[in-house]
C-alpha cells in the first residue's frame, strides 16, 4: 500500500530497495511472454541470493534466476519455454542436482493461491488435482514447514464438501494463500504514480500484484496520468498497490511484449545452447548479465537490426513472418 | 501421397475434434491438431488456451501458449483464472476437449509430466503440470499425444501429475472428480481408446504400415488389439490444409 504521487526510480534502486536476500517473490508473465527480464537481470547482477520464488509458468525469467544462483526455493506449476526449451534447462539441472528445493502445483492451483492472497482469505477450494501426486507428494517436508513461519503447515488439504452435495462436488482441495514480499511485473504503460495497463493477456499478474506487500512495475512507456485516466477501463492495476515505477523500454526482452515486440527466437535459441553446460552458462552470464551495467546496454548487445526484426506489427501485435526456426 | 508420422498424428487427433467443441490446447503438435480440426471438419470449434485467449485467430503457429500470436483477434483476452473457470463452469465445461501430452502414461490414461525417479531426488526432471492437471481434472474428454515407446507406456507411473481414469471405472468418482476423462491416445503408430466397462486402454486404430503386433511391442502393458482397424490415411485435402494453412513454415511438422 503506497499512495505517493511519484514512484519513478531507476531499476537498480528499486531492486536494492525491495528485493533482499531470502525474500519471497513472484514475477509476472508466462513462459516467453512479458517476463520482467530487465528486473530479473538486475537481481542477478546485484547477486541477491536465497530467494523464494512462486511461479505458475514463468519460463525464461524463472530459469535465469535459477541459473543466476538467486533462488533457494521454488513453488512452481510449469518450467518450460515452449519450443525453445520443453523443460527449462537450468531449472532441470538444478532440480536433478538437488541444489534447488522445489514443490509442484498446477497452474490453476497457483492462480487460486495468488487470488487467495489478493482476497485476504487463507485458502480457496478447487477440484483440481484430486487423486494425483500433486496432493500426495510434498517438496517441502512437514518439519521444514513447521520450522518456517512463512510456510503453511500443509501443502494442500483435501476436505469433504461442507455444503454436502451442493455444487456436485463431494471433495475439494484447499490451496493455501500466497503472500509475497515483492511482485515484479512488466507492463506496457504506467504513470508515475503506478496506475498501470497490461495489453494482451494479463495472465495472473493482477492477482500476483495484489497478493504482494510491495510491487515493482517496469514499463515500456511512462504515460501521463491524464492519458491513463481518459480510458480507465483499460487499466487493471490501481496505483496504491505499486511501490516503484521504472521506465524500461524492452524491459521484457528477450521475451515478448504484446503490441511492442515479439520474443527473440535467436536469443532464446542461443540461451538454450549456453544453458546446457555450467561452463558455457558462466560465459553467458559474464557476457549478457554481469558484462553490462543495465538493460539498455544489454539490449544494445542484440543490435538495432535484431530489435527491429522483432518489432510488433501494428495490426497483429507481433512480428509477422519473423524467422522463428 | 507421401506423409510423415507427425502429419498422420496431427490429422488423427484433428479427426477426434467435433464441431462445436471448445478445444483447450497446449504447445506443439496439440496446437496444430486443434488448428487442423477447425480447418478440416469442425469449423465451429473454438480454440482456447489456458493463458486466457479465447477463439484465437491463428494466422501463424504459436510456439508457446503465451505466444503473442494467441492474443490476436480473440473474442476475449482473459486471465488464467478465467480460462480454468471455463473448463469447469457447468454451462461451458461439458463442451471442453483438452489436448495433453506427457512423458509417461499408464493403462488408465493417468499421466506423468513431472519426474522420472523419486520426486525428492529425480533422475530426470520435466516441466511439471502447467495446466495439465487442471484440464485432466475438469474437462469432459481429453485427447493425449504420446510417442509410442515402452518406457513411456508403463505399468506404473513414477509420478501422477494428471488424473486419467485413476484405478478404473470408479476411480474418478471416488477421488471426487467430475464425469469426463481420457478419450483417445494418439501416438506416432496408433490411436488407443478406453474400454467403456473397465476404462482400460485398448487399440482402436493402427496407422497404415504399422501392425497391431508392433504396437503391442512398444507398449509396456497388455492392451486388447482384437477390435483394431487400420486408420484411413490422410486425404489430400487434409494434408493440404495441414501443410498450407496450419504450419506453412514447418515449425512443428519439421
Amino acid at each position: 500500500m503506497n499512495t505517493n504521487s511519484d514512484k519513478v526510480m531507476d531499476l537498480s534502486e528499486a531492486v536494492r530497495r525491495y528485493v533482499a536476500e531470502g525474500c519471497h517473490i513472484s514475477i509476472g508473465g508466462f513462459t516467453l511472454n512479458r517476463n520482467p527480464m530487465a528486473a530479473v537481470y538486475e537481481i542477478i547482477r546485484q547477486r541477491i541470493k536465497g530467494l523464494h520464488l512462486y511461479a505458475h509458468s514463468n519460463g525464461q525469467g524463472m530459469d535465469e534466476l535459477v541459473g543466476g544462483g538467486c533462488l533457494a526455493k521454488l513453488e512452481i506449476a510449469y518450467g518450460g519455454t515452449g519450443r525453445f526449451a520443453s523443460t527449462c534447462i537450468r531449472f532441470k539441472k538444478a532440480v536433478q542436482e538437488g541444489s534447488l528445493q522445489v514443490e509442484d502445483y498446477s497452474n490453476y492451483q497457483m492462480t487460486l493461491r495468488f487470488l487467495a492472497g489478493a482476497m485476504g482469505v487463507p485458502f480457496l477450494p478447487t477440484r483440481s488435482g484430486l487423486g494425483t501426486d500433486i496432493i500426495e507428494k510434498w517438496g517441502f517436508s512437514r518439519e521444514m514447514r513447521k520450522a518456517d513461519p512463512r510456510l503453511p503447515d500443509y501443502k494442500l488439504r483435501v476436505v469433504e464438501n461442507p455444503f454436502g452435495s451442493w455444487g456436485d462436488a463431494e471433495k475439494l482441495v484447499l490451496v493455501p494463500a500466497i503472500h509475497t514480499d515483492v511482485a515484479i511485473v512488466h507492463v506496457q504503460k504506467a504513470d508515475r504514480q503506478g496506475t498501470a495497463r497490461i495489453e494482451g493477456l494479463p495472465f495472473t499478474d493482477v492477482e500476483q500484484i495484489k497478493a504482494s506487500k510491495h510491487v515493482i512495475l517496469t514499463c515500456e512507456e511512462l504515460a501521463d496520468t491524464d492519458e491513463m485516466r481518459q480510458n480507465p477501463d483499460l487499466n487493471q492495476i490501481p496505483f496504491f498497490c505499486v511501490d516503484a515505477v521504472v521506465h524500461v523500454p524492452f524491459g521484457a526482452y528477450p521475451t515478448a511484449c504484446y503490441r511492442y515486440y515479439d520474443y527473440d527466437p535467436a536469443y532464446l535459441s542461443d540461451y538454450s545452447k549456453y544453458a546446457q553446460k555450467d561452463e558455457s552458462f558462466k560465459t553467458y552470464l559474464e557476457k549478457f548479465v554481469y558484462g553490462v551495467s543495465n538493460h539498455r546496454e544489454f539490449s544494445e548487445l542484440a543490435g538495432k537490426e535484431r530489435l527491429q526484426s522483432i518489432k510488433a506489427d501494428p495490426r497483429t501485435g507481433y512480428a509477422v513472418n519473423l524467422d522463428r526456426r | 501421397m507421401d506423409y510423415s508420422p507427425r502429419e498422420m498424428m496431427a490429422i488423427a487427433a484433428a479427426r477426434e475434434i467435433r464441431d462445436g467443441d471448445i478445444v483447450f490446447c497446449g504447445t506443439g503438435i496439440s496446437m496444430l491438431a486443434a488448428m487442423a480440426g477447425k480447418h478440416i471438419s469442425a469449423p465451429n470449434s473454438v480454440i482456447f488456451f489456458e493463458t486466457g485467449a479465447i477463439d484465437s485467430q491463428l494466422e501463424e503457429v504459436p510456439l508457446a501458449v503465451a505466444d503473442p500470436r494467441v492474443m490476436f483477434r480473440t473474442s476475449v483476452n482473459g486471465s488464467l483464472a478465467d480460462a480454468f473457470a471455463t473448463m469447469q463452469n457447468r454451462f461451458t465445461g461439458a463442451h471442453v476437449v483438452g489436448i495433453l501430452g506427457a512423458a509417461q502414461i499408464d493403462r488408465y490414461g493417468n499421466l506423468n509430466s513431472t519426474v522420472i525417479g523419486d520426486y525428492e531426488k529425480p533422475a530426470v526432471r520435466f516441466s511439471g503440470s502447467g495446466g495439465a492437471a487442471d484440464v485432466a481434472s475438469f474437462v469432459n474428454r481429453t485427447i493425449i499425444f504420446m510417442q509410442h515407446e515402452k518406457r513411456k507406456f508403463v505399468q506404473k507411473l513414477d509420478y501422477m501429475t494428471s488424473a486419467g481414469w485413476l484405478d478404473g471405472p470408479e476411480g474418478r468418482k471416488n477421488a471426487g472428480l467430475g464425469g469426463g476423462g481420457p478419450w483417445a491416445v494418439v501416438t506416432n503408430m496408433a490411436v488407443m481408446g478406453f474400454e467403456e466397462e473397465t476404462k482400460e486402454m485398448y487399440l482402436r486404430e493402427y496407422y497404415p504400415g504399422v501392425t497391431p503386433r508392433q504396437v503391442l511391442d512398444k507398449t509396456g502393458f497388455e492392451i486388447d488389439i482384437s477390435r483394431a482397424r487400420e486408420t484411413p490415411p490422410p486425404t489430400p485435402r487434409e494434408l493440404k490444409i495441414l501443410r498450407e494453412q496450419c504450419d506453412p513454415q514447418k515449425l512443428i511438422l519439421g
